[in-house]
C-alpha cells in the first residue's frame, strides 16, 4: 500500500504524562513520528498537538483510533482530508559577512522574513510558511553557510468556523 | 466535616465502589494503606506471597466475577513485581485497578530509595494511570480508575500513590457521578450497520459465529445463545469466550485456532459469512492471513474500534458493546436455511473430535482432563499456560460464560494458582479447579500458602509430564528434538511438597487411580488438594495449525 503524510490535529487534557502517552502509542507499535508540535489552546486546561506522521492507510487507521482511544485525548481530526492551513515557522542562523548582508537582506525579503538576531558575522533570520517556502528559504541561504537551524514542526487548524 | 488522611479516603473510596477484597503485598512506601486496611470493615486485605500472585488473584476474582479486581503493593520492587499481572490482565481485557505506593513527592525522581517510574514502566501495558500527589484528589481518582477499569474495553488502571498524599487529610466526598469529557465509549451499535449485517445474515449460504471474550466480558452470552438459536448458524468460541456458548450444544464447533477444532478451522476456511463478536481474528486463531477465510465477507462487532480491520478487512464494522448490539439483532433476524452447509458442518463435527490415541498403561493428560469433566461438570476451570492448558480447553465441555478462566492473551506462565485463589474469593460457592502444569506450577508455588490460610478448597490438579511440554512439543516438531532447557525430571514430588505447605497432597501414577484420587479431592473441602498426576510425558497437541500455514492446513495428528 502506498504510503501518504498525514497531519493530525488533537486536542488533550493538559496533564501530565499526555505527550508520553501520544509518543508511546507510535514508538510501541513502530510508527514514526516526523513531527509534533504541543501548545496550550485559550483553554489553560486544553493542549492542541499537531501530529505529522505518515504511513499506508492501514496503519493511518490505527494511528487515528490509538489517538482517540486514549483517555486523555479529546478531539483527534486528520486534517489531510479537511480544508486547513498549515505553518511552521523556522529559525536560520547563517553566517554574513559584511559585503554579503545586503543580498541576505533581500532573500529575507523576497520570503517575507525578518531578521531577529544580528552579530558581527552571523544573521539569526525567521521565516514562516508552509514546507515548500521554508524549504525554498533554507536552500537560498544554505551557500552562505548555515550555522544552526531549528524549526517548530507544523501546526495546524481547520479552516472556518469550529465544528 | 471532619479530614481524614489519604490512605482513609483511598479505603472509602473503594468501598464506595463495592471493593471487597484486595490483594496485596505490604511495603515501605504502601504502609499507611495496609494501616488503613487493618482494621477497616466491610473490605478485606488478603496478603499473598508475591505482587505478581497478588495481580493475577485480583485478576482472576475479576474474571470469575465480573467485578473490577483490586491489587495493591509497595513502591520500586512491590511496584515492577505487579508489571506481568498488569499486562496479563490488560491483554485480556480485564477490569483491574492496581494500586502502588510511591515515595514521597518530594522525593519523586530522585532515585529514593525504592523508587521506580511506575507510570512510565506500566504506561504500554496499562489502560490508564494516576499519580496521586495530595489527599485531595484521591476519592476522585479512585472513582474515575473504577470508571475507567470497568468500561469500554475494560482494562487495568495503575494508582501510583505518592505517601505524604497517603498520610496527609482532606475532606472526604465520593462523588456520585464519574464524567471524564475525554471518555465516552460508544456501546449502541449504529442502526444502518446493523441492518446490513441482518441483511447479510439473511442471504449467507455458509455463516458462522465467532465469538470471542469481548462476549463474556460484555455479559452477552444468552444475546449470543438466542441469536446462534435464532438463525440456527453454528458458532465457534474462541479460547477467551470458552462457555459463552455451550460446547455441548449442536450448534457448536468449539474452539478454533492453533489447537482448536478442525470443524472450526475447516469452517473459517468455507465460509461465506463470518459474524466475529468480541473476537479481535488473533493470529493464534486465524493461522497465516493470507489463507484466512478466502471466500468469507466479515461483520465485526467490537466495542473497540482500533480492534476492526486490524489483522482482517471487514466488511460491516459495528462498534459497541457486544450486548446491546446483539439485542438489537435478535430483533431482526430470523431463522436461515443453511441446510447443506450445517450437513457439512455436522460431518466435520463427527469426523473429526478432540481425540487421543491411549499410550499402553500411561495416564494420557486428555484422560485426566475427561475425568475431571466428568466428575466436576459445572466447576470453574481456571488453567496455566501449555499443552495442559490446551487439553483443558479441548477435553471438558464449558457451558457458562467465566467457567473457563486463563491468560489467553500473554500466555502468562504461573498465572492459574494466583487467578484460583481471586476466583474463590469471588465465588465462594463455586468449585475451584486449577488445571496446572508442571512448569507453570512452580513459577508461582508460594500462593498456595493464602490458599492454606483461607482455607480455600481449591481443587489443584498439575498435569505432570516433567517437561515444559508446550516447547517441548514444538522442539519435537521444528528443532529435531533438540529439548534445550525443558527437561523438567528434577521436579520436586508436588504431592510431599504440597504436604510441607500443610494441604492434602496426592500422587497419581496409576490410570486406575484417576478417578479415586478425583473422588477424594472432591470430599476435601477445609482447604487445598493438591494432585500430582504424573502423565505420558512426550505426548503432543493436536489437532495443530503450525505457525504460518493457514487454518485448511491443520495437522490432525502423527500419523
Ligand atoms: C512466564 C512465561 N515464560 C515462558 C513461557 C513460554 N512457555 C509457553 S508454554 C511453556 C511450557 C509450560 O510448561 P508446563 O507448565 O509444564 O505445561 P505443559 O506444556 O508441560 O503442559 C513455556 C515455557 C510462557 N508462556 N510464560
Ligand atoms: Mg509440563
Amino acid at each position: 500500500m502506498a504510503e501518504e503524510r498525514h497531519i493530525f490535529s488533537v486536542f488533550v487534557e493538559n496533564r501530565f504524562g499526555v505527550l508520553a502517552r501520544v509518543s508511546g502509542l507510535f514508538s510501541g507499535r513502530g510508527y514514526n513520528i516526523d513531527s509534533l508540535n504541543v501548545g496550550e489552546t485559550d483553554d489553560p486546561q486544553i493542549s492542541h498537538m499537531t501530529i505529522v506522521t505518515h504511513g499506508d492507510a492501514q496503519i493511518i487507521e490505527q494511528i487515528y483510533k490509538h489517538l482517540n482511544k486514549l483517555i486523555d485525548v479529546i478531539k483527534v481530526t486528520d486534517l489531510t482530508t479537511e480544508n486547513h492551513v498549515e505553518r511552521e515557522l523556522v529559525l536560520i542562523k547563517v553566517h554574513a559577512e559584511p559585503q554579503k548582508r545586503g543580498e541576505i537582506l533581500q532573500i529575507v525579503e523576497i520570503f517575507r522574513g525578518r531578521t531577529v538576531d544580528v552579530n558581527p558575522t552571523t544573521l539569526t533570520i525567521e521565516v514562516t510558511g508552509d514546507e515548500g517556502k521554508l524549504r525554498a528559504a533554507v536552500d537560498m541561504l544554505r551557500p552562505y553557510g548555515i550555522r544552526d537551524l531549528v524549526r517548530t514542526g507544523k501546526i495546524a487548524t481547520m479552516r472556518g468556523g469550529v465544528r | 466535616m471532619a479530614t481524614t488522611s489519604g490512605a482513609n479516603i483511598l479505603i472509602e473510596s473503594l468501598k464506595r465502589a463495592d471493593v471487597e477484597y484486595i490483594f496485596g503485598v505490604n511495603g515501605g512506601a504502601a504502609m499507611p494503606i495496609f494501616d488503613a486496611l487493618y482494621d477497616a470493615e466491610g473490605i478485606s486485605l488478603i496478603p499473598m506471597r508475591h505482587e505478581q500472585g497478588a495481580a493475577h488473584a485480583a485478576d482472576g476474582y475479576a474474571r470469575a466475577t465480573g467485578k473490577v479486581g483490586v491489587t495493591l503493593a509497595t513502591s520500586g520492587p512491590g511496584a515492577t513485581n505487579l508489571v506481568t499481572g498488569i499486562a496479563t490482565a490488560f491483554m485480556d481485557s480485564i477490569p483491574m485497578v492496581a494500586i502502588t505506593g510511591q515515595v514521597y513527592t518530594h522525593l519523586i525522581g530522585n532515585d529514593a530509595f525504592q523508587e521506580s517510574d511506575v507510570i512510565g514502566v506500566t504506561r504500554p501495558v496499562c489502560k490508564h494511570s494516576y499519580l496521586i500527589k495530595s489527599s485531595d484528589e484521591v476519592a476522585e481518582v479512585v472513582a474515575s480508575a473504577m470508571h475507567i477499569a470497568s468500561t469500554g474495553r475494560p482494562g487495568p488502571v495503575v494508582i501510583d500513590f505518592a505517601k505524604d498524599a497517603q498520610i496527609h487529610e482532606s475532606l472526604f466526598h465520593y462523588p456520585e457521578q464519574v464524567n471524564i469529557r475525554s471518555y465516552k465509549p460508544k456501546v449502541d451499535g449504529h442502526p444502518r450497520q446493523i441492518a446490513k449485517a441482518v441483511e447479510l445474515i439473511h442471504s449467507a449460504e455458509r455463516p458462522m459465529l465467532y465469538a470471542g471474550g469481548g462476549v463474556v466480558l460484555s455479559n452477552a452470552s444468552d444475546e449470543l445463545r438466542e441469536l446462534a438459536i435464532k438463525t440456527g448458524i453454528p458458532v465457534t468460541v474462541t479460547l477467551m469466550g470458552l462457555g459463552a456458548f455451550p460446547e455441548t450444544h449442536p450448534l457448536s464447533m468449539q474452539m478454533p485456532g492453533m489447537h482448536g477444532s478442525c470443524c472450526a478451522n475447516y469452517a473459517f476456511t468455507d465460509s461465506d459469512l463470518i459474524i466475529a463478536i468480541g473476537a479481535r481474528f488473533d493470529d493464534r486463531v486465524t493461522g497465516n492471513l493470507d489463507k484466512f477465510a478466502p471466500n468469507a465477507k466479515k461483520i465485526h462487532i467490537d466495542i473497540d474500534a482500533s480492534c476492526i480491520s486490524k489483522n482482517v478487512p471487514v466488511d460491516v464494522p459495528i462498534v459497541g458493546d457486544a450486548k446491546r448490539v446483539l439485542a438489537e439483532m435478535n430483533k431482526l433476524v430470523h431463522h436461515v436455511e443453511i441446510e447443506p452447509w450445517m450437513r457439512q458442518i455436522d460431518e466435520w463435527k463427527e469426523k473429526y473430535p478432540f481425540e487421543y490415541q491411549q499410550k499402553g498403561d500411561k495416564v494420557m493428560p486428555q484422560y485426566v482432563i475427561e475425568q475431571i469433566y466428568d466428575i466436576f461438570p459445572d466447576a470453574t476451570v481456571v488453567a496455566d499456560v501449555g499443552q495442559h492448558q490446551m487439553w483443558a480447553a479441548q477435553h471438558f465441555m464449558y457451558t457458562e460464560p467465566r467457567q473457563f478462566i486463563n491468560s489467553g492473551g500473554l500466555g502468562t506462565m504461573g498465572f492459574s494458582l494466583p487467578a484460583a485463589i481471586g476466583a474463590q474469593f469471588g465465588c465462594p460457592d463455586k468449585t475451584v479447579i486449577n488445571i496446572n502444569g508442571d512448569g507453570s506450577y512452580i513459577m508461582t508455588i508460594q500462593e498456595l500458602i493464602p490458599a492454606i490460610t483461607y482455607k480455600l478448597p481449591l481443587k489443584i490438579f498439575i498435569i505432570n509430564n516433567m517437561y515444559l511440554g508446550m516447547v517441548r512439543q514444538w522442539q519435537e516438531l521444528f528443532h529435531n528434538k533438540r529439548y534445550a532447557a525443558v527437561d523438567y525430571h528434577d521436579n520436586p514430588d508436588f504431592a510431599l511438597l504440597a504436604q510441607a505447605f500443610g494441604a492434602t497432597g496426592l500422587r497419581v501414577e496409576r490410570v486406575e487411580d484417576v478417578r479415586p484420587a478425583l473422588e477424594k479431592a472432591k470430599g476435601v473441602d477445609d482447604g487445598p488438594v493438591v494432585i500430582d498426576f504424573i502423565v505420558d510425558e512426550e505426548e503432543n497437541v493436536f489437532p495443530m495449525v503450525p505457525a504460518g500455514a493457514g487454518l485448511g492446513d491443520v495437522i490432525r495428528g502423527l500419523a
